[in-house]
């Protein structure tokens, strides 16, 4: 699960990680107030950011910075008009429903601070760079040697020393390394006990001198956060923060009856139990030329009522021109499957090409029931094997 | 032969009462498997549907049964305990079949195993279809022409060593379920038997891994060529074939599944993602064609490319 910007501060603050002042709005006509609020409290400019959670959105103008009330109104009003495009969005874009209107700060160097699991060692690990508010991608493929990686027993979490170790690294120094050391434990702790599979601060910055804080202050000012799914039932207040805007509706349905679904953009739509059979069905059918409209893992245990809702989200695509299923049954059971094409060809009806392949657990008796529905569902198809199956779905959707 | 299970490996069930415990526990008990009993808190001294005894812990299993295996089927908010109970046991096969456990639990159960204590006891997953050293379907557990099934695979499609008509035989490993069982299927149809099938798993944290089955199907006698499937996501398929490079003389046959994924997303499995420029199949794909695998372009091409490799 992903979470807004705004959360992502809030829950670092809760976890006792300084983060500049910032007011959250919804209309433009709240940006006025915010950053007065933000005057107030000291803050000469502003930053006006979408709450989106795809990346890129400096590029797509989802980022704006503003000296006064009245260009807070506008930039709010701008970018609450129109569907924010960034690289990362789908072509139309996406709505912007929120915006953080954060306390501009001085900023006399930036860091990057991150913790993901290294999946190799079994473990988290702490990442940190001072090449900080770039794409961290870029700075890994580049200068390796740039990005400090320090283990984190997931035990006892990141102990005094290694968090020294990585501030002195990355170039901190005086009070700025104390101030460092802070914010990686208090980061890790935040990642130990929320199930987080990603945390991220890009940038976090030491602030020039002033009187208050002679050797500058460590602020973070940008995080990304990302939670574990498989750890949500310890962490129910933490699902709250879900924003239903950014979940795909087709994809929450599936989940509902318990199916993996992804959309994608070609026009094979794709039925499959097993995630490694349902990538390797994708890949078969871009070899023989056709574009997969969708991962689709039905999953182990797939009943005939989560099977025909699978092919009411397939078709609900109107790019899909063709079904391709293919079952290899272990604990699902061809039959089953069989069963379930045969009610969807009657509640749902199939006018684009389906052409279905079995095998595995009851594939005789699901023979049988797919032989019978020939003459009901003209559409249908039988692939002899996977090869044969892929070639049949490919040449019956070529335009 | 075989690698880590056979027909004299004794397997508990953790989880037994529970309804896909209870359905698997038949699954492995018709195929051949010496399934001993299993483990339920608090329904210790009651007998399963077969007549197997249950017990409240797995070290009363154990002590009471002599069992060296297990499989768990615990819901995942328990299951890293129970994983840690088994090994505490001394158990030395652990096939944790749960799916959706909390990453964060797995990197726990990996630290403990990894003390010296645990020596020896290996962990199979989590989220994996087991492991299964075929033999005849249906036979008398024990028996001369009895296998061993630990997990969720259909055993039927599997074909006993020597008894296909090639006389050769395969080892098979995998992170994906289906895809183990397709390439099961295929390499039978090319007349090719199997010595040991082995799910190790979709999740990103897991127990046994390539390069541990590797070695162990390297020293087989029995085993000719080694299947190997990977997916997106991670770097264990460029650290096998690293291992293969320097290590394995058996041809091994490798696909990748996952070459059409978008980056970004998780594509069904907990660990197949494409993030952070890493874990994409084109990589993954260069590095075990530098070791020399023998690599099968298509899904479909999976028993036809291991027969070619072997020479049949």
């Amino acid at each position: 699960m992903k979470i807004h910007e705004y959360q992502s501060r809030e829950l670092l603050q809760s976890f006792n990680i300084p983060v500049p002042g910032g007011v959250v709005i919804d209309t433009a006509d709240q940006a006025a107030g915010a950053f007065k609020q933000l005057a107030d409290g000291g803050a000469t400019l502003a930053v006006v950011k979408a709450q989106v959670h795809a990346g890129g959105r400096g590029k797509g103008g989802g980022v704006k910075l503003v000296k006064t009330a009245a260009e807070a109104t506008e930039a709010a009003t701008t970018i609450l008009s129109k569907n924010l495009i960034t690289p990362q969005t789908p072509p139309e874009g996406v709505p912007v429903k929120k915006l953080l209107i954060a306390s501009g700060v001085d900023i006399a160097k930036e860091y990057y601070l991150g913790i993901v699991v290294d999946r190799a060692q079994g473990c988290p690990v702490l990442m940190a760079s001072s090449e900080g508010g770039m794409d961290i991608e870029e700075v890994a493929a580049n200068t390796p040697e740039k990005i400090i990686k320090e283990p984190i027993d997931p035990d006892k979490g990141l102990l005094g020393f290694q968090a020294r170790k990585v501030a002195f690294a990355i170039g901190l120094q005086g009070k700025q390394v104390g101030q460092a050391v802070k914010v990686m434990m208090n980061l890790t702790k935040l990642f130990l006990d929320t199930d987080a599979s990603l945390v991220e601060i890009n940038p976090l910055v030491v602030t020039p001198s002033c009187d208050k804080h002679p050797q500058g202050e460590v602020l973070a000012i940008d995080a990304k956060i990302d939670f574990d799914d498989n750890a949500a039932f310890r962490h129910k207040d933490l699902r709250k923060l879900e924003d239903p805007d950014e979940v795909d509706a087709s994809e929450a349905k599936a989940a509902e009856f318990g199916l993996s679904y992804i959309n994608l953009d070609g026009h094979i739509g794709c039925l499959v139990n097993g995630a490694g059979l349902a990538m390797s069905t994708m890949d078969i059918i871009k070899l023989h030329g056709g574009e997969p409209a969708n991962f689709l893992d039905v999953g182990g245990s797939a009943t005939e009522e989560a099977v025909t809702e699978a092919f009411r989200i397939i078709l609900a695509d109107d790019g899909v021109k063709g079904i391709l299923v293919n079952i290899f049954g272990g604990i699902a059971k061809c039959d089953t499957i069989a069963n379930a094409i045969v009610g969807a060809a009657k509640n749902i009806g199939f006018t684009v090409p389906l052409v279905v392949r079995l095998e595995g657990t009851n594939v005789e008796p699901a023979r049988k029931i797919i032989e019978a529905a020939k003459s009901e569902i003209p559409t249908m198809i039988v692939g002899s094997d996977l090869t044969d199956a892929a070639k049949k779905i490919c040449d019956a959707t070529a335009a | 032969m075989s690698i880590l299970v056979d027909r004299n490996t004794k397997l508990i069930c953790q989880g037994i009462t529970g309804s896909a415990g209870a359905f698997h526990t038949k699954g492995c008990l018709d195929y051949g498997t010496q399934v001993v009993g299993g483990v339920t808190p608090g329904k210790g001294g009651q007998k399963d549907a077969h007549g197997l005894p249950i017990f409240n812990t797995v070290s009363e299993a154990v002590a009471a049964t002599g069992a060296d295996a297990t499989m768990i089927f615990v819901p995942p908010p328990f299951a890293a305990d129970a994983i840690l109970e088994a090994a505490d046991a001394g158990i030395n096969l652990i096939a944790c079949i749960t799916e959706h456990i909390p990453v964060l639990d797995m990197m726990r159960v990996k630290k403990t195993l990894s003390q010296s204590k645990y020596d020896g006891q290996r962990l199979l997953g989590p989220n994996c279809p087991g492991i299964i050293t075929p033999g005849k379907d249906g036979a008398t557990p024990g028996s001369a022409e009895a296998g061993c099934k630990i997990g969720i695979m259909p055993g039927y499609i599997h074909q006993p060593v020597g008894s296909g008509k090639s006389g050769k035989n395969v080892g098979i490993i995998s992170r994906s379920g289906t895809l183990t069982y397709e390439a099961v299927w295929q390499t039978a149809n090319q007349g090719l038997g199997q010595t040991t099938c082995v799910g190790i798993g979709g999740d990103p944290v897991r127990g046994l891994n390539f390069i541990d089955l590797l070695e162990l199907f390297e020293a087989d006698p029995e085993t000719d060529g080694i299947v190997m499937i990977g997916e997106i996501g991670g770097t264990d398929e460029e650290a096998a074939a690293a291992y293969i490079k320097a290590n394995v003389k058996k041809p091994v046959t490798a696909f990748i599944a996952g070459r059409t994924a978008p980056p970004g997303r998780r594509m069904g499995h907990a660990g197949a993602i494409i993030s952070g420029g890493e874990g994409g199949a084109e990589e993954k794909l260069d590095a075990l064609r530098d070791a020399g695998c023998h690599i099968a372009e298509s899904p479909a091409d999976l028993g036809t490319t291991m027969a070619k490799a072997l020479g049949i």
